[in-house]
């Protein structure tokens, strides 16, 4: 790279589903979803709302699993909006073995199954557990530290969409400040969520010494495939965080959920990273950073910081030294790193 | 084997020779001493191909048993009192999802206040959670109706918790005679499931079911119970020709041929019963005992027969609904709607206060010559419980009531003034 040329260097970019199904890729390097032999986990029929970012992302996930696992997987899901519209009663929209038992115990059912799976010989058989925020962060999250704690050999995916929103947009303990929910409304003067001291998750899990725990968007179908398969390559526990948006509760365009997902790693609330027994070993870089009220624009939920003409530039100052912070800690801004 | 050996460790041994393959253990008082005794077995190899899981609360134990259930193992645990309400919404999930998990119940008392000594208020709080609800009178009992429950679970597709007393049963230690492996092996089948997690037949289990079909889902339920009433005796039966000896089905009836007072109980307090009314039997009185083993399903029909020939019923129980009187009675009562008796209810032992011969001799007595109120506590201290009413009465902050009367029986007890007004 060092001949100056006049010529402007051409950058392909993975931009996520964009280039799902590009002919310009070799099959080996295409994504689960671009395959003819994916194994559409979830079916279509489910019942979720348009662009609803977690019935994306499940699917993205649990293809990628039944890939690395060969087929040989069980699913077992906490209470939820995916539980929810994915089993509508007499239907079911998974084709593959999928329990359901409790809102708060998920990873403890898992580890039931797993256990099952090893005193039967049937070793090969996989498990993955999954819930929404409210399930992990609150009502789970006794058991899923226990989980955690064991080392048990179950994958553990969170769809975070900030919110309890198959019950109607109530907030958890995942929702981000000054966010308008059913619980927290944009009334009086401190409108929306409080501007508390945060639960992230995935640190906690890292916490936990577990061999595997990574973040992953709906924006990058490659990366969060990638993150999956490694999990799945893992034994013991591992801990997957996907951020989800949510067009009912954040008051988004449903065609606008991949790209707020976008936004939102972009401006930095949301890192990317990979750790590995409490350490983080990689994280996405952002190529091009936004600040943090074009990802808050699109989101109704949002819509008291910027009223006409009284824009709340105290707490958009706050929330952006919350994505500054996230950038330096994670040194989100590598130049000529890998990511 | 013939053994003096603690009950806990009796049943430890019954467990692990029923070959569960998912053991998960949280402790509580007072059945620590069978899952230490079942993860001793597992640690050791003599339990083999069973994982024993220590977990962060009973609500995750039987949450791994559920998990190791739906997926094809034989899965186990235990717990009592505090620990059946932490897991209560996954007793109540087990029920409703068909699965065959065995659990033993070493009942002890609900708090508040906490006491951790024995009666069957755990038992009672999640009675009609779908669970096969089984009372064992010893510790031979106790380790018998384990064998049998796991049969029991595994044929219906329902699960099934043994009650056994807290220390009364669990740290007593008596003669056991702990059965041979092979003649468990020939009683108890490899567990085959109803329903399975399986990648090569996927299903979806535990979807939400609408008002369109929940009354139909319940009601198969409430069937799964009765026929667990054929069933029951059936095993019962079945065990004494594989073990010899009569343990479980649904009731033991003692002496009540020609008997004008019945007493009717659940578990250990039947020995004492027995105990009295061969005693008063030898003075002439016509008195006789039923002892319930299956307390759910409760066994109407039966239980109608077993009481038919009585003029008096005396239900002593464990337990209490407050503001009604008997939960056991109210069961009993349900039995004899056709042919109604006098059904006296007397709540005794809770909190782990002893029941004794002469207390119950008083009671049978009152019943026969009716003297015995409606509904009587066995043994209260009525002054205490006046003092703390009035005290109650005078002042609006009189203080936490349990310390109060805590302090009414030291305060008794030093001047030597039982009962004495403070």
């Amino acid at each position: 790279m060092t001949e100056e040329s006049a010529l402007q260097r051409v950058k392909f970019y993975q931009t996520g589903t964009h280039t799902v199904g590009n002919r310009l890729m070799d099959d080996a390097a295409r994504s689960v979803q671009a395959s003819m032999d994916r194994s559409n986990a979830i079916t279509s029929g489910h019942r979720a709302c348009q662009g609803c970012g977690e019935a994306l992302g499940a699917r993205y996930a649990l293809d990628s699993a039944m890939r690395a696992a060969q087929g040989q997987l069980v699913a077992v899901n906490a209470t939820g909006c995916l539980e929810v519209f994915t089993t509508p009663y007499p239907e079911t929209s998974w084709q593959i073995p999928w329990l359901h038992s409790l809102f708060g115990n998920a990873p403890a059912v898992a580890t039931g199954v797993a256990a099952a799976m090893r005193r039967k010989g049937r070793d090969k058989v996989k498990v993955v557990a999954q819930g929404g925020d409210g399930g992990t962060t609150d009502i789970g999250f006794g058991c899923l530290s226990g989980m955690f704690e064991r080392n048990d050999d179950v994958l553990y995916i969170c769809y975070d969409n900030e919110a309890y929103m198959n019950t109607g947009v109530q907030r958890s303990s995942a929702t981000p400040p000054a966010a308008r929910t059913a619980t927290t409304p944009a009334l009086g003067d401190a409108p929306g969520n409080v501007f508390g001291t945060g639960k992230n998750m995935p640190l906690i899990a890292m916490a936990h010494n577990i061999p595997y725990v990574a973040t992953a968007s709906v924006a990058d179908l490659h990366d969060l495939e990638a993150k999956v398969t490694r999990a799945m390559s893992i034994s013991g526990s591992r801990y997957i965080h996907i951020m989800v948006p949510c067009p009912l509760g954040w008051g988004s365009a449903p065609c606008d959920t991949i790209r707020i997902a976008r936004l939102a790693v972009a401006c930095g609330l949301f890192p990317l990273f990979e750790a590995e027994d409490g350490e983080v070993v990689r994280t996405g870089k952002i190529r091009r950073p936004v600040p943090v009220e074009e990802y808050l624009k699109p989101q109704r939920r949002f819509a008291h910081l910027f009223k006409k003409g009284q824009e709340d530039k105290e707490r958009l100052a706050v929330i952006q030294r919350m994505a500054d912070s996230n950038i330096r800690r994670f040194r989100l801004r590598g130049e000529g790193e890998d990511s | 084997m013939l053994k003096q050996v603690e009950g806990s460790v009796a049943v430890a041994e019954a467990v692990a020779l029923c070959r569960p393959e998912v053991v998960c253990a949280y402790p509580i008082t007072p059945q620590t001493h069978i899952v230490e005794g079942v993860g001793a077995l597992v640690k050791s190899g003599a339990l083999e191909n069973c994982e024993f899981i220590n977990v962060e609360s009973e609500f995750a134990a039987l949450s791994v048993a559920i998990g190791a259930s739906a997926a094809g193992a034989r899965a186990y645990t235990a717990t009592a009192s505090q620990g059946i309400l932490f897991m209560a919404e996954a007793v109540y999930n087990a029920a409703g999802l068909g699965l065959p998990i065995v659990m033993t119940v070493g009942n002890r008392a609900i708090g508040a206040p906490i006491n951790i000594w024995n009666d069957h208020t755990d038992a009672m709080s999640v009675k009609d959670a779908g669970w096969i609800q089984l009372f064992a009178e010893t510790n031979q009992e106790a380790v018998d109706l384990h064998i049998q429950a796991f049969r029991l679970a595994e044929e219906l597709s329902c699960p099934v918790m043994v009650c056994m007393d807290g220390f009364i049963l669990t740290h007593a230690y008596e003669r056991v005679d702990v059965p041979a492996q092979e003649e468990v092996d020939a009683f108890l089948p490899p567990y085959d499931p109803v329903q399975v997690l399986d990648p090569a037949d996927p299903y979806s289990i535990g979807a939400m079911v609408g008002p369109d079909a929940f009354t139909e889902v319940r009601y198969l339920a409430h069937d799964k119970q009765l026929q667990a009433l054929q069933l029951i005796p059936e095993i019962a039966s079945v065990f004494k020709e594989v073990f010899g000896r009569e343990s479980g089905g649904l009731l033991h009836p003692y002496r009540t041929e020609g008997a004008e007072t019945i007493v009717v109980a659940l578990g250990s307090v039947n020995g004492t019963i027995k105990e009295v009314v061969d005693s008063m039997r030898a003075e002439g009185a016509a008195v006789g005992s039923v002892s319930i083993c299956s307390f759910r399903p409760f066994p109407l029909a039966e239980l109608k027969a077993a009481l038919a020939g009585a003029r008096n019923i005396v239900v002593v129980e464990k337990s209490l609904a407050p503001g009604l009187g008997g939960v056991v009675a109210s069961n009993v009562r349900m039995a004899m709607q056709e042919t109604p008796r006098t059904v006296h209810t007397v709540i005794a032992g809770l909190g782990g206060r002893p029941i004794t011969t002469a207390s119950l001799r008083r009671v049978v007595t009152e019943a026969a010559t009716g003297d015995l109120p409606d509904v009587h506590f066995l043994d209260l201290d009525k002054q205490v419980v006046a003092q703390e009413i009035a005290r109650a009465k005078k002042t609006r902050r009189s203080g936490p009531a349990a310390e109060n009367i805590l302090k009414h029986l030291a305060s008794a007890k030093s001047t030597g003034n039982a009962g004495a007004l403070s």
